[in-house]
Order: structure tokens, then C-alpha cells, then sequence
């Protein structure tokens, strides 16, 4: 390429990027002051999975195609499911929301899924709409 | 009696220069990191290392000479420390002062260099040598240059005391101007024995892991960068003591502002050094300093000899 | 004086990846040198065949963080190529735009850990603020900075809206001309320049009879590139060019690669303007026939070669992988012939080495010694128990226990 040989106005000299590092000293920092500053995720980003229990049909394609094993569905009565997840083996792939053909499932935007304690990972979304609780 | 020990421990002495050196450190770094659009850590950064690094175990390892390999922080941390004492730093008298002063503060001031060779070497460990190795190397570089740019403006002086050159320059106001080239030509020598960039070729990181530093750990550790952020503060001193010596008989409150501003000054053409270069190779360190750096130091002295014989002092 | 033999690795400030090379030094000057690799082995391709292909498609995608796109592309493609499906036009340009938006992401990385390597750490944050532009608008097409999973067997996935593509634009239009200002770094810089030039040679012969690939082949004057040798994807619509230095040295590869950055802001233009209307995706059948296919992608370091077996279910039989690193690192010792020790972390960078996408499994053929062959798993598993217990570790105990508390 021909802009990148070398022309006749390239002097080689030592401190290129002098001008440019002193401009840096006057303009805002680029670090992200997170996590005093929360930063905002983009629009379809695939966080953690969210699960309506009222439009689940059992079908289990979703823990079929699931490359982790990660979701189970677990019939609680008549035409009820509940969907277990564990959070430590998802890879937040979203393929579960794409194989599902009642569009139960969708991706959140929570990503700080950090805890101290294992058993905090895996979460269940009840049957039961009233009390939909995940521990 | 007292104000001798007061001096000593705590101003201008110990205490003063661990403050200091702290000091120094934090604002080399946190004007590293703005120039590089960071934030760069908060005041305390360097305090917290230090108490962490402190709170550690020594571990020393089984092939190293324990005795030695303790030994060579403490004569770092010494070693910098009194060479301080002979400095001028805010007026024309320094602590002590004598004839031949000059000569003792860069002896002082090379066994720091000294001590991370037998560190690195009594550490016995791969890295640590090959580090050793190239320090010593870097100081046949630069030592050169650096004493022949300290004792250029002696020579204009006519003096072998840092207190009688202060005195000297304050008496002609404006004979420091003279002595330019021979400052640049330190603030790279000062480059090459604080080990910055583009000197740090013995502590390079990515290549040789720690460099000397690699087994320390804990409290030698602790002293050993200590001595090195001290070291900062007394090169800087040493060199604004030598080629900025104006302002000098003002009253101590001034004075102190005035040497303050000056190691600001120093201490931020160091950190811009830092930023914009990148590090030489060995074979390229040594043909720069002996190529380039040491004739321009030479034509400084014999700028300085020439102008004693037209100034005829 | 005399010889030292020094281990870089496998763990090591140089190494972004665990590697084990072990160099014969006398003073500063390199007399051996000696590679070995497999510390990054996770078993990919024996986990591929006991997963569905619709599964397998993200376990390729974690090869590599950086070359994720590139797998997942080059599996995919071999795949469609058996069940011979047509991917529509709009996937492949998304592909392609994908592709390009990655390798921008890749070189820029690159470009910072050449300037940390050489210690010149301001080129590598000012690189790597800029790449948050680019992490930025990939979260913002597929949902996550690295491993993007838009690949589907048929095409892909997501699809671009208008407002995607006013963002693309904009990015690009920054990052070109943030390019624009480390490509006049490198042709100025003295310390960066004198670190580079001169360091790692390798010559037009010896780049080929290497088999080098990638932007260390094409610094040595070799003009290969998959996008134009064997176009996949949209390239064969898109003007291309490649992109070739005759310096030989690692000066040469930094230049190839900033070329190859203003060259893919040009593509994604070009591909943008150009994207067809119509379907993002076909239906792609769970079984697969029968066959075999060998797909090829140029990955930002060099040409990435997958093979796929099946035999007619729903799991591979096969899945062979070739990253483009296991071509190149045979090339390091070479170019480390009569170096200097403080050349070797750059030499190193500059074949921009990643070791988790090269670690597969390879048999070597010995006409000397005589081959073992291939054993069963079961075989695999007895055999290791005999030699652990050979070496005195016997490990009975803790598998009863295990097997007690599951």
C-alpha cells in the first residue's frame, strides 16, 4: 500500500507521539469509573435468561439444544413447568431463546452475576406467576 | 546535639526523604497514567504498597547466601540516604559539607547500582543473574557521562564542594545558563541510573520477569523500592543542586517552595520520558551512551574549561 | 562464556498464553532454541463428537477469544458445504462484516502488546482505548464483545438495522483515522523503529519452505491470502487486495497489519453499501448426510483450516481443526538464529501467537521409530492408570470416594 512507505516528509526522530500525550494530560480520563458509575449495557445484549412460566408448552427443545446443559424443565402440575437454571454452566448463548417456539424465554441485560456462594447459581423460575421468586 | 539528630532522623533526613520518595513516586505515576488518558492511583497508592509489601514474609531461597541476600537492601536504602546529606537543597550550605563532597555523593550514589548487581547475583536464580548482568553493564554506560556532567559546572566553580559551587553560582547570577547542554545531557544520564525507560533494560519485564528483583519479596523488597523512590528524589536533587542554582539566598519558607517547584520540574521531564519512548536493547544502550551522550558531556567540560580561561576567575 | 539453558515459559510476563520454550543463551546472544507446546489442550475436538452440531457450533466459537468469528465461520461453512445448503446473500455479508470487525478488534490488540513487549506501554493503552470502539459496536450487533454467536447452520443469526449500520459508520470513520495516526507512529518513532527492524528475520525461501501463513508470510513477500487464493463468504464480491511488505522482519509484519486495518475499514464500507436485501437464515436439517468437507478462512493471523466428518446423524464423526499459530510457530526458531535475548519477546508477539487455538491433537509419523497407532478411550484410560502408578501415585482411594459421594 502505497501510504504506508515511508515518504519524504516521515522524519524518523525520537518522541513522535510527544504532542499527543501532552493534549492527554487536559482531557477527561478514558477509564470508566465502574463500579461508582454503572455502566448501561446495549439494547439486545445477552445477559442473564428470563423465563415466563405461563407460556412454556414442556416442548424441552431448549434443553435440547442447549450446548451446556444448563436449563432443565421440570413439570410442577397440569400445564405448569418450571425452568431450572444454573448459572455457572450457561454460556449466555441465547440459543435457548431462539429454539424456543413460544418465545418464553428472553435475554435481560443483568450481567454482574458474581456471588459467594455456589448454591446462590442456581436459580428457579415457579410455576406460579404470583410468586415468581429466584433465590 | 539535638538539631543534628533532629536533622538526621527527621528533616532533612529519614524521615523527610521517605516521605518524599513517596511523594515522588505517586506523582511520576499518576502523571504516567493522565498522559496515557487514565485516571492513575489515588495519593496513598505508594503508602499502600509499601504496609502491604511489609506485612509479607522474606522468602529467600534455598540456593541464594541469606546473609548477603539480606544485606543488599539495607546498604541501598543507607547508601542513598546519606548520600542526601551532602546536597544543597534549599540554600548554599547542605548538612555537612567538605572539599572533595562532590566525588563522595556520586560514589554514594553508585552503590545503590552495586547492590542490585550482587542482589540479583547472590540470588542465584536465572533471571535474577542475567538481570545482575545487565546492570552492571548499563552502569559502565552511563557513569561516564553522569560524572563528567557533575563535574563540569565544578570546574566552572572551581570548587570540589556542592556547598561551595551553590555559593559560587549565587554570587554570579547567571552563570548557570552556561551549563544547558550539560543538563539536558544528565537528565538522560539520571535516565540510566534510575533504571526508567528507556534505560530499564536490567528490570525489563517482559523479558526477564523481575530482572535482579525477581526473588525479593516482603520486607527487602519494601526497602529496595524504598531506596529506589529515594534514590529519585536524591538525583533530582542533585542535579537541580548543580544546574539550577538560583534562588538560593532567599528565606527558608521560599526556599523550600522554590526547591520543591524545581523537583516537580525534574521529576516530570523523567515521567514524560517514561511515556514517549520505548525501551532500548542492550547493544543499542551502549552505543547511544558512548556514541552520542558521552562527547556531548565532554564538549559541556570543555565548554566550562574554556570559559574559566575567558572569564579568567 | 558459558551456556545457560533459560525456560520462557510456561508461565512468563512475555507469554499472554502458557507455552514452554526453553533457550540456550551465551551472554545476551541465543544459541538454541526449542518449542513445546500442548499446555492449552482441553480436548475440543473429542468433545465436538459427542455434541450436536447445532451445540457444536459455540464449543468451536470458545477455541479463542480473539478468533472466535473465524471458527465458528470456517466450521459452519464446512457443514453447509455437506448438507449442501444455499446460504442466502444477506448472511454472507454479515458474515463478512462480522469477520472484518474482528480482525480490526485482533490487529489493534495486537498492535498494543508489540508496543508492551518492546515497553513501549504508551501505544498500548492508547490501542486499547481504541478498541473499545470496536468491542462497543460488536455488543451492540450480537449481544457480547467476544464470542459473538451469530453464526446458525445456514446463516446467521441476527440480523443489521438502519441504525446498526449509522453506528458501524461512525466507528469506523474513528477508528480510521485513530489508524491513520499509528501508522505515522510506526514510520517515526526512532526507539520504536530501531526495536523493530532487523529483529526475526525470516526470508522469502524460508517463509515458504515453512509453510508460514498469514501476516508473517506476507512481510516475507509471499502473497497469499484465503480471502483472494480461495474467497469464501462475500469476498468474491468485494474488491480485495493483498496486502504485502518486503522488509522480512518484524517491522514489516507491524506494517503489513496496520495495512490490513485501513484495508478492512474500506471492505466494510464497500460491504455495507453493497448488503442485498432478503433472508438472513435457511433451515437447516438436524441430521446431516453423509460426507466429508475442508473449509478455509483467513483469520487475523493467518489461514485457519477446519475438517468435518459426518456420518448421517445428528453428531459429527470427525472434527479436525489447523490453526493458522501451529503453522508460524515453527518459524520462531529460525527467525531467533543468532538473536539476542531481548529480541525474543517481540519475535515471539510479532507471529501474534494464540496458543489456545493451536493446541489439537497431532500424530506425528516417525520413519525411525515405530508408530504406536491409535487406542480406544477405554485403552487411553487404563493406560494412564499404569503409568501414574509406575510413577508411584496410585489414585484408587479418591476415585472410591468420589464415586461414593456422586
Amino acid at each position: 500500500m502505497s501510504d504506508l512507505k515511508r515518504g519524504a516528509c516521515d522524519m524518523i526522530r525520537p518522541g513522535k507521539m510527544l504532542v499527543q500525550v501532552l493534549q492527554s494530560l487536559f482531557k477527561k480520563s478514558a477509564t470508566s469509573q465502574y463500579p461508582f458509575k454503572k455502566s448501561e449495557m446495549p439494547a439486545h445484549y445477552r445477559g442473564k435468561i428470563n423465563f415466563h412460566p405461563e407460556l412454556c408448552i414442556g416442548c424441552k427443545m431448549c434443553e435440547r439444544d442447549c450446548p451446556s446443559n444448563a436449563i432443565k424443565i421440570v413439570k410442577v402440575g397440569d400445564k405448569k413447568f418450571e425452568a431450572q437454571f444454573d448459572l455457572a454452566k450457561c454460556i449466555y448463548c441465547a440459543q435457548c431463546v431462539d429454539s424456543c417456539i413460544k418465545k418464553a424465554l428472553e435475554s435481560t441485560k443483568e450481567f454482574e452475576l458474581a456471588v459467594l456462594d455456589k448454591n446462590k447459581l442456581k436459580v428457579t423460575f415457579c410455576a406460579d406467576v404470583k410468586k415468581d421468586t429466584d433465590k | 546535639m539535638l538539631i543534628s539528630i533532629f536533622n538526621l532522623l527527621v528533616f532533612p533526613g529519614i524521615i523527610f526523604l521517605g516521605v518524599a520518595g513517596m511523594s515522588a513516586e505517586f506523582i511520576d505515576r499518576k502523571l504516567y497514567a493522565r498522559m496515557q488518558n487514565r485516571t492513575g492511583p489515588p495519593w496513598f497508592q505508594p503508602w499502600a504498597d509499601f504496609i502491604k509489601l511489609v506485612s509479607k514474609e522474606d522468602v529467600v531461597p534455598t540456593e541464594a547466601n541469606p546473609r548477603m541476600f539480606r544485606a543488599m537492601p539495607i546498604f541501598a536504602l543507607t547508601s542513598t540516604i546519606t548520600a542526601s546529606f551532602y546536597i544543597p537543597l534549599w540554600s548554599t550550605h547542605a548538612l555537612y559539607s567538605f572539599n572533595g563532597d562532590l566525588i563522595v555523593t556520586i560514589y554514594l550514589l553508585t552503590i545503590p547500582t552495586l547492590t542490585y548487581f550482587l542482589g540479583g547475583w547472590y540470588s542465584t536464580s536465572l533471571y535474577s543473574k542475567i538481570g545482575a548482568i545487565r546492570s552492571l553493564t548499563q552502569l559502565f554506560a552511563y557513569e561516564v557521562p553522569l560524572l563528567m556532567c557533575i563535574l563540569a559546572p565544578a570546574l566552572l566553580a572551581n570548587t570540589w564542594s556542592l556547598s561551595e559551587m551553590a555559593k559560587f553560582y549565587s554570587h554570579h547570577h547567571w552563570y548557570w545558563m552556561f551549563n544547558l547542554l550539560g543538563f539536558a545531557i544528565s537528565l538522560i544520564a539520571l535516565l540510566g541510573k534510575l533504571e526508567k525507560v528507556p534505560f530499564d533494560i536490567p528490570e525489563a519485564e517482559t523479558e526477564i520477569v523481575g530482572g535482579t528483583f525477581t526473588e525479593y519479596s516482603g520486607r527487602l523488597l519494601a526497602m529496595f523500592k524504598l531506596s529506589i523512590n529515594i534514590e529519585t528524589i536524591v538525583g533530582a536533587s542533585l542535579v537541580s543542586a548543580v544546574y539550577l542554582p538560583f534562588g538560593l539566598q532567599l528565606t527558608p519558607a521560599l526556599g523550600i517552595l522554590l526547591y520543591v517547584g524545581k523537583l516537580l520540574f525534574i521529576i516530570s521531564i523523567l515521567s514524560l520520558s517514561r511515556t514517549i519512548f520505548a525501551r532500548f536493547r542492550m547493544d543499542q544502550m551502549v552505543e547511544f551512551c558512548w556514541k552520542i551522550v558521552s562527547p556531548l558531556a565532554f564538549l559541556q567540560m570543555l565548554i566550562c574549561l574554556i570559559l574559566k580561561g575567558v572569564l579568567a576567575i | 562464556m558459558r551456556k545457560v539453558v533459560i525456560p520462557i515459559g510456561p508461565q512468563h510476563p512475555a507469554l499472554k498464553e502458557p507455552e514452554s520454550f526453553s533457550v540456550t543463551l551465551s551472554g545476551e546472544r541465543i544459541m538454541a532454541f526449542s518449542a513445546r507446546l500442548g499446555y492449552n489442550h482441553r480436548g475440543i475436538e473429542k468433545a465436538c463428537e459427542e455434541r450436536t452440531y447445532l451445540q457444536d457450533v459455540y464449543l468451536i466459537e470458545r477455541i479463542c477469544g480473539i478468533c472466535s468469528h473465524t471458527h465458528s465461520t470456517c466450521f459452519v461453512q464446512a457443514v453447509e458445504e455437506i448438507a449442501g445448503l444455499q446460504v442466502p446473500k444477506r448472511a454472507l455479508y454479515i458474515r463478512s462484516i462480522i469477520g472484518e470487525l474482528e480482525r480490526i478488534h485482533s490487529h489493534l490488540l495486537w498492535l498494543g502488546v508489540a508496543g508492551h513487549e518492546v515497553g513501549f506501554d504508551t501505544l498500548l493503552m492508547y490501542t486499547w482505548r481504541d478498541r473499545e470502539v470496536v468491542m462497543d459496536i460488536l455488543a451492540e450487533l450480537t449481544g457480547n464483545r467476544v464470542n459473538y454467536g451469530i453464526n446458525l447452520i445456514g446463516g446467521v443469526k441476527r440480523d443489521l438495522e438502519k441504525q446498526h449500520i449509522t453506528d458501524i459508520l461512525k466507528s469506523v470513520d474513528i477508528l480510521e483515522e485513530r489508524t491513520k495516526y499509528y501508522i505515522q507512529v510506526c514510520k517515526e518513532e526512532s526507539t520504536l523503529i530501531q526495536r523493530l527492524s532487523g529483529v526475526g528475520v525470516l526470508s522469502h525461501n524460508d517463509a515458504l519452505s515453512l509453510g508460514a501463513v498469514g501476516p508473517t508470510a506476507r512481510a516475507s513477500d509471499v502473497a497469499r491470502d484465503t480471502r483472494a487464493d480461495d474467497p469464501y463468504a462475500a469476498y468474491d464480491e468485494l474488491d480485495f487486495k493483498i496486502v504485502t511488505d518486503d522488509h522480512n522482519d518484524v517491522y514489516g509484519r507491524t506494517l503489513v497489519r496496520l495495512g490490513e486495518l485501513m484495508e478492512s475499514y474500506r471492505l466494510i464500507r464497500t460491504a455495507i453499501k453493497n448488503l442485498p436485501e432478503g433472508l438472513i437464515s435457511v433451515k437447516a436439517p438436524r441430521k446431516i448426510p453423509v460426507g466429508e468437507a475442508f473449509s478455509r478462512y483467513e483469520a487475523p493471523r493467518g489461514e485457519d483450516v477446519h475438517y468435518v466428518k459426518s456420518n448421517g446423524t445428528d453428531k459429527p464423526e470427525r472434527v479436525k481443526v489447523r490453526a493458522p499459530t501451529l503453522a508460524n510457530v515453527q518459524t520462531v526458531a529460525k527467525m531467533l538464529e543468532d538473536g539476542q535475548l531481548a529480541d525474543l519477546p517481540i519475535v515471539i508477539a510479532a507471529i501474534d501467537p494464540c496458543f489456545s487455538c493451536t493446541d489439537r491433537l497431532i500424530s506425528v509419523n516417525s520413519s525411525k521409530s515405530e508408530t504406536l497407532g491409535s487406542m480406544k478411550w477405554e485403552d487411553l484410560r487404563l493406560y494412564g492408570i499404569e503409568w501414574h502408578r509406575s510413577k508411584g501415585m496410585d489414585f484408587s482411594a479418591i476415585n472410591k470416594k468420589l464415586a461414593e459421594r456422586l
